[in-house]
């Protein structure tokens, strides 16, 4: 199995040719062949469910659909108003949590006393299960008479909201933020805390202002970082699902329904699997917008040296 | 550079405010843990009472079925990281030591497949699931968690081998060591930190993962997830109750996550921020 071409270069050594072969791929089999039949197997049975005629309540009703499946989705309404609820809560999610985790990596890159303790507790919300979100943020905060927010309301001397009903998708954007932040955060304050301290000291000497320092070295730094952020809470936001499960089940109406929901729906409720599978072909392809750039950012970053 | 100008307190003060407001909605999940139900749902909200252990006790006997879905999280938590850290370190180590032309290809493609949405694979899974009778079952849960955290643990583990010189694995090779003797003796070892990290990240996405839970499992699979998830429907009648479950759910991992905040940085964005 001793193959010349190997590409292990420079330090080369004859021995380490033995080892490329049917040992490598042997170790990295198991790993690939999982993943093969976890993903890529069903990512294929979607798109093939997506061209058939298959109902689970209409057993007896087979056979190639065409595109008719994506014809009768694109002439649903519920799919239009999914595909716009997903955009605008992945777009406001976006705007909200990167401006406010900006704002607090900022705050959160000055020394002062107790600041571990304070991060510490600002980057919590992200390790809860979004299940617990959804039924905290509905049940003990944004409920119209016996939630916290009510009553905040109440002593301002306003009409307390009945947020799920009246602002529901703001309610949903509100949740998912309060998860991601810390996210946006943490990134965030890791990209600010490599900063290159030389330039900053060179430009103060040059008398730049703060707005200065932060336009000119801060913001193209963190250019990169930002990048990153944005497409991974993007993939993630166009995903979710816990919270929209657990407080309003996509409604009013259509008015939280998102992708996933919309495909659980139509697959779980209406037992129409070659819509449900034409619209979680939607969904991977928008997901895929945003993930080619991100993939490509890591393989571009993949042999950019180890760190340390 | 401490700054003790008025701007500087100020910033402090607001630091301060801002970390309470985030963690608020947790602190009150938790107060509201230790209250009778009477005091849990009232229009004016209860600040100073005398806590009672009264909804953790509720919360966890017999008949409400906690210690069956928790057991249930904590298998399927631990079991899928173990089972994903045995299929993810052999073929990072391949990768880490052994490259050849494909492997970039390979590592980004099992990066990528982190990026296929889950309701894009969820139909065919969930009937091929009912065919062999692994819905609502354990195991099968247990799978399909380990292949959402494949993708972070082979990168994860990848880049803590990669910091490891290749030299300490040519010289165990001239020493006549086989391939599993040098991962088991000389690299693992060096590694574990890392690795022990990697699985910490993956244990606790396991652990909160919600999607697979709600759709593919309904009692006798179902995790903590699921369990919190049937609250949804208790209109104040159970606050108290639902809170003492959700602290004993979440809790634990705040916990677990807080030690996990750098690990978690370098994993969940494969690399790209340092």
């Amino acid at each position: 199995m001793s193959s010349p071409a190997v590409a292990v270069p420079s330090r080369g050594k004859p021995a380490k040719a033995n080892l490329s072969g049917a040992p490598v791929r042997r170790l990295l089999a198991p790993a690939v062949i999982f993943m093969f039949v976890w993903m890529i197997v069903p990512l294929v049975m979607t798109l093939y469910y997506a061209f058939r005629r298959y109902n689970l309540m209409m057993p007896e009703v087979t056979g190639f659909a065409g595109i008719t499946n994506f014809k009768l989705m694109f002439t649903d309404p519920t799919f239009w108003d999914s595909l716009i609820n997903t955009l605008v809560l992945v777009g406001a999610s976006l705007v909200i949590t990167v401006s406010v985790g900006l704002g607090l990596a900022i705050l959160f890159n000055r020394t002062f006393a107790g600041r571990g303790v304070a991060r510490t507790l600002a980057i919590a919300p992200f390790f809860v299960m979004p299940v617990v979100t959804g039924l905290i943020w509905k049940n003990m905060l944004f409920h119209p008479v016996y939630g916290l927010l009510a009553w905040v309301f109440r002593h301002l001397g306003l009409n307390p909201i009945d947020w799920l009903a009246q602002y529901p998708m703001l309610s949903i954007i509100i949740m998912v933020s309060w998860e991601w932040i810390p996210f946006a955060l943490l990134i965030l304050l890791t990209g600010l805390q490599s900063l290159p301290e030389d330039q900053i000291e060179a430009v103060r000497l040059d008398g730049a202002n703060r707005w200065q320092e932060f336009r000119h070295i801060v913001v193209p730094h963190l250019g990169q970082v930002l990048y990153v952020v944005v497409m991974l809470e993007s993939i993630f936001f166009l995903t979710s699902f816990a919270e929209i499960y657990t407080t309003t089940s996509g409604g009013p109406g259509t008015a939280t329904t998102n992708l996933p929901y919309y495909i659980y729906q139509s697959a779980f409720f209406q037992y129409d699997i070659g819509i449900s599978s034409a619209a979680a072909i939607g969904a991977v392809i928008l997901a895929n917008i945003f993930s080619i750039f991100l993939i490509r950012f890591v393989a571009g970053n993949l042999n950019t040296g180890s760190r340390r | 550079m401490k700054d003790r100008t008025i701007g500087g307190i100020l910033l402090t003060a607001l630091a301060y405010f801002v970390a309470l407001v985030m963690f608020f909605p947790i602190l009150w999940m938790l107060l509201t843990a230790f209250k009778t139900e009477q005091n849990a749902f009232t229009i004016d909200p209860h600040f100073l009472f005398v806590p009672t252990l009264d909804s953790f006790r509720v919360a966890l006997e017999q008949g409400s079925g906690y210690l069956h879905y928790a057991l249930n999280s904590v298998v399927s938590a631990v079991v899928s990281t173990l089972v994903g850290l045995l299929l993810a370190i052999p073929a990072a180590y391949a990768m880490a030591f052994f490259p050849t032309k494909r492997t970039d290809f390979t590592l980004v493609w099992m990066v990528s497949t982190k990026f296929i949405p889950a309701v894009g694979v969820l139909i065919p899974i969930y009937l091929v699931y009912k065919q062999l009778g692994l819905l609502d079952n354990l195991a099968g849960l247990t799978l399909l968690f380990t292949a959402m955290n494949m993708p972070l643990l082979v990168w994860m583990v990848y880049s803590y081998f990669k910091d490891i010189p290749k030299d300490l694995v040519e010289a165990a090779d001239i020493d006549g060591a086989t391939t599993l003797q040098t991962m088991r003796k000389v690299i693992l070892p060096l590694a574990l930190p890392g690795i022990a990290s990697a699985g910490l990240l993956a244990l606790i996405l396991a652990w909160n993962e919600s999607f697979w839970s709600l759709t593919m499992t309904d009692h006798t699979a179902a995790t903590l997830a699921v369990y919190i998830a049937s609250f949804k429907s208790a209109e104040g009648l159970f606050w108290a109750k639902m809170s003492a479950a959700s602290v004993l759910t979440v809790a634990p991992i705040i916990v677990l996550g807080w030690f996990a905040q750098r690990q978690m940085v370098r994993g969940l964005t494969f690399g790209a921020v340092k």
